[in-house]
């Protein structure tokens, strides 16, 4: 009986360094599938690597022999011996990987719970096994499993709804303020990995044109080619605003870098267009007086961080929900393993087959007359002959199964054929 | 029958909505989306089947009045909901549509006063259409300016509450309200030249200074203002909003209040005792 696998590490077991280390590409991932799934004691095999998380996914006869196959092709591969990362990998068989991999699509298991990335990244891992011929009848089934219990947990939790951090915070408001963020124009004053990343995710939003003002022009050039946008300097910033429509600070001025006055003559200018100041620098750079304006919005890091405090309550709430439905998938998953089994199938299979004889032979019984008792005896024992050179050869067939490597795939057929359902 | 059926798809169009509002359950909005769509059917079949019989559109009293003004609101809705599928618009339509419907079911059916030639005639149907088609869409400017300033106040007061979750996007909300203006307005337009006309034709003068038709000047003059700001000065958001919400405020006057509390010719449709 084959059992389910996994092994990995993630944000929680290993620091940036490790990771960094570990994670694959896109074509080493492909040969990984290859390489592990020649492997005598692999039998189905799905990998997948993100800034965050490495993870194998195996089916395998012998979960630790599997487990170990992986970890030494890591280490092949990385040039990194096994105990170097060893303490970092944790190891789950059977139901705890099958809830392992439910949590970490239905991002419960994400750095920032409820992100949305993830199940897409799961998917695209899955189909590129797939495409490889990585994964059987167990991980098949596993993975969709996978992505309804995923789907399950967006549509039936708020646990997607809310930003839990600065950058997501800042994209959520601006899209009540502006809807889409396609083609919105930004300006970035200053840097800061803060700032940073709350612009690149306004470019993953498809956000227009980038602007990068900074006290020191050549930094600002240096960011600007990197966003894919101009730099201008401090004092263009005015008339700069009158374009823009969401502008991120993050200075380490003293005072305010954009003031009230800046600001007033510019809201005429942009005719009643939204413009939406997200101020993350302390001290502030971003004059708080300017969100009394008529159509300009001002959120600097406190109220941000308010944002984020009431969604993480939010979060907390709805992943509670979220377990739930993981948990009733892992059982309902665990209920399907369990039909797998060799002996079960087989007694479905002459349960079924003696069921359809024994109906038969009443129906056309009952239906003559004249017959003694030792003659209809005869034609009872004429349908259960029937029934058991029948189901000889697909018994047959599911044991040589077991005694081969092609055991679940022999008793999936076998169900299939038969029609029985777990 | 086909009233009561009519009234029953809009009330749980509105139950639906409202649980909609609160647990914010998608099948339940489809569910509102659905059934309002089921009443605004039943709604147009009764419209038809009492036309065909009267020989014209019946809108010689209160109650006849009232129910075209919920059919117009249907219509409308109907279409923006198509057109923009701002969810949250039905939390706002389903029940005035359910209000201005059952209102008109307590008003009694009174006999039309005036011969029919001032009810079958061309002008007249085409202005009563578009005046009410009009003055809808500008009912759904006015509840998308209300839904403005609500979302409004919490993204600038940083009060992220029950409205803030549910409300779309100001530029969503804004985008709806403009559009409902210029469709209300061309329509209101259009209903006031087809009056204009129609007036000529059975009074035999364009303009008889009846309080009704300058009050109808003067919802049209606030919108034609708003229009105007908006495309020439930019004006949009919170005071295009507020604009909307005044101007429609002046309309229910000039469609209900002028009747009651004035004299003219346009109180022998909307009689009530």
């Amino acid at each position: 009986m084959r059992e389910i696998v996994l092994t990995g590490l993630n944000h929680k077991t290993a620091p940036v360094a490790m990771r960094e280390r570990l994670a694959m590409s896109r074509q080493e991932c492909m040969e990984a599938i290859d390489a592990l799934r020649e492997h005598p004691h692999v039998d189905e095999v799905l990998l997948f690597s993100t800034c965050n998380r490495v993870e194998v996914l195996m089916a395998a006869k012998d979960g630790e022999a599997a487990v170990a196959a992986a970890k030494g092709y890591i280490s092949a591969l990385k040039g990194l011996p096994v105990d170097e990362f060893e303490s970092c990998l944790y190891v789950h068989h059977r139901e705890e990987a099958v809830r392992h991999m439910f949590s970490v699509a239905a991002s419960l298991d994400s750095m920032v719970v409820g992100e949305p990335q993830i199940l897409g990244q799961v998917k695209d891992a899955y189909h590129l096994t797939a495409s490889k011929k990585g994964t059987g009848p167990l991980l098949n089934r596993l993975m969709h499993r996978t992505f309804h219990v995923a789907k399950r947990v967006r549509s039936e939790t708020g646990i997607g709804d809310s930003a839990v951090s600065i950058s997501y915070a800042a994209i959520e408001l601006a899209r009540k303020i502006f809807g889409t963020l396609e083609g919105r124009k930004i300006l970035l004053v200053g840097a800061g990995e803060m700032a940073e990343l709350a612009v690149e995710h306004l470019i993953q939003h498809q956000a227009g044109d980038i602007f990068v003002a900074n006290r020191t022009l050549d930094r600002g050039v240096e960011l600007a080619r990197r966003f894919n946008g101009s730099a201008i300097a401090l004092e263009e910033i005015p008339e700069t605003l009158t374009g823009v429509d969401i502008i991120i600070s993050s200075t380490g001025s003293p005072t305010c870098v954009i003031t009230r006055d800046m600001v007033k003559p510019v809201i005429k200018r942009r005719k009643g267009r939204s413009i939406f100041f997200i101020d993350i620098a302390v001290p502030r750079d971003i004059d708080p007086a300017i969100n009394r304006l008529s159509n300009a919005y001002v959120y600097d890091i406190d109220d941000l961080k308010e944002v984020i405090d009431g969604n993480i309550e939010t979060r907390r709430a709805e992943a509670i929900k979220a377990e739930r439905i993981v948990a009733e998938g892992v059982v309902a998953f665990s209920g399907w393993v369990e039909g797998l089994r060799t002996v079960p199938t087989i007694k479905a299979v002459r349960a079924k087959v003696a069921s359809i004889a024994e109906g038969e032979v009443e129906k056309t019984l009952s239906g003559l007359t004249g017959l003694s008792d030792e003659e209809k005896a005869a034609i009872r024992r004429m349908g259960q002959a029937i029934v058991t050179k029948v189901v000889h050869d697909p018994i047959r067939f599911i044991k040589d199964g077991c005694h081969n490597r092609d055991e679940s795939r022999a008793l999936s057929y076998a169900r299939s054929f038969f029609n029985i359902h777990d | 029958m086909i009233d009561i059926l009519t009234a029953a798809f809009y009330l749980a169009s509105a139950v639906a909505y409202l649980l909609y509002l609160f647990f914010q359950k998608e099948r339940v909005q489809e569910a509102g989306y659905f059934l309002f769509g089921a009443g605004f059917a039943v709604h147009t079949l009764g419209l038809v089947v009492t036309s065909v019989q009267a020989g014209y559109l019946p809108v010689h009293n209160l109650r006849e009045t009232l129910g075209l003004a919920a059919w117009a609101v249907a219509l409308v809705f109907l279409f923006l909901r198509a057109r923009y599928r701002i969810k949250v618009m039905g939390v706002y339509a389903a029940p005035l549509a359910l209000l201005a419907f059952t209102a008109a079911m307590r008003v009694p059916d009174l006999p039309p006063t005036q011969p029919e030639a001032v009810y079958a005639n061309f002008w007249f149907f085409a202005h009563v259409i578009t005046i009410f088609l009009g003055e809808a869409a500008l009912a759904m400017a006015c509840g998308a300016g209300i839904l403005y300033i609500l979302q409004e106040n919490a993204i600038k007061e940083k009060r992220r509450g029950f409205f803030y979750r549910r409300l779309p996007s100001l530029e969503q909300l804004d985008g709806m309200g403009y559009v409902s203006i210029i469709a209300g307005f061309s329509a209101l337009t259009l209903g006031l030249v087809t009056g204009l006309l129609y007036s000529k034709i059975i009074w035999h003068r364009f303009i008889s200074w009846d309080p009704k038709e300058v009050w109808s000047g003067i919802s049209w003059v606030i919108y034609a203002v708003l229009l105007h700001e908006r495309l020439v000065g930019g004006m949009r958001g919170r005071k295009a909003a507020w604009l909307a919400i005044a101007g429609f405020a002046v309309l229910l006057f000039t469609l209900f209040g002028v009747n009651f509390f004035m004299e003219g010719h346009h109180g022998e449709f909307t009689r009530f005792r």
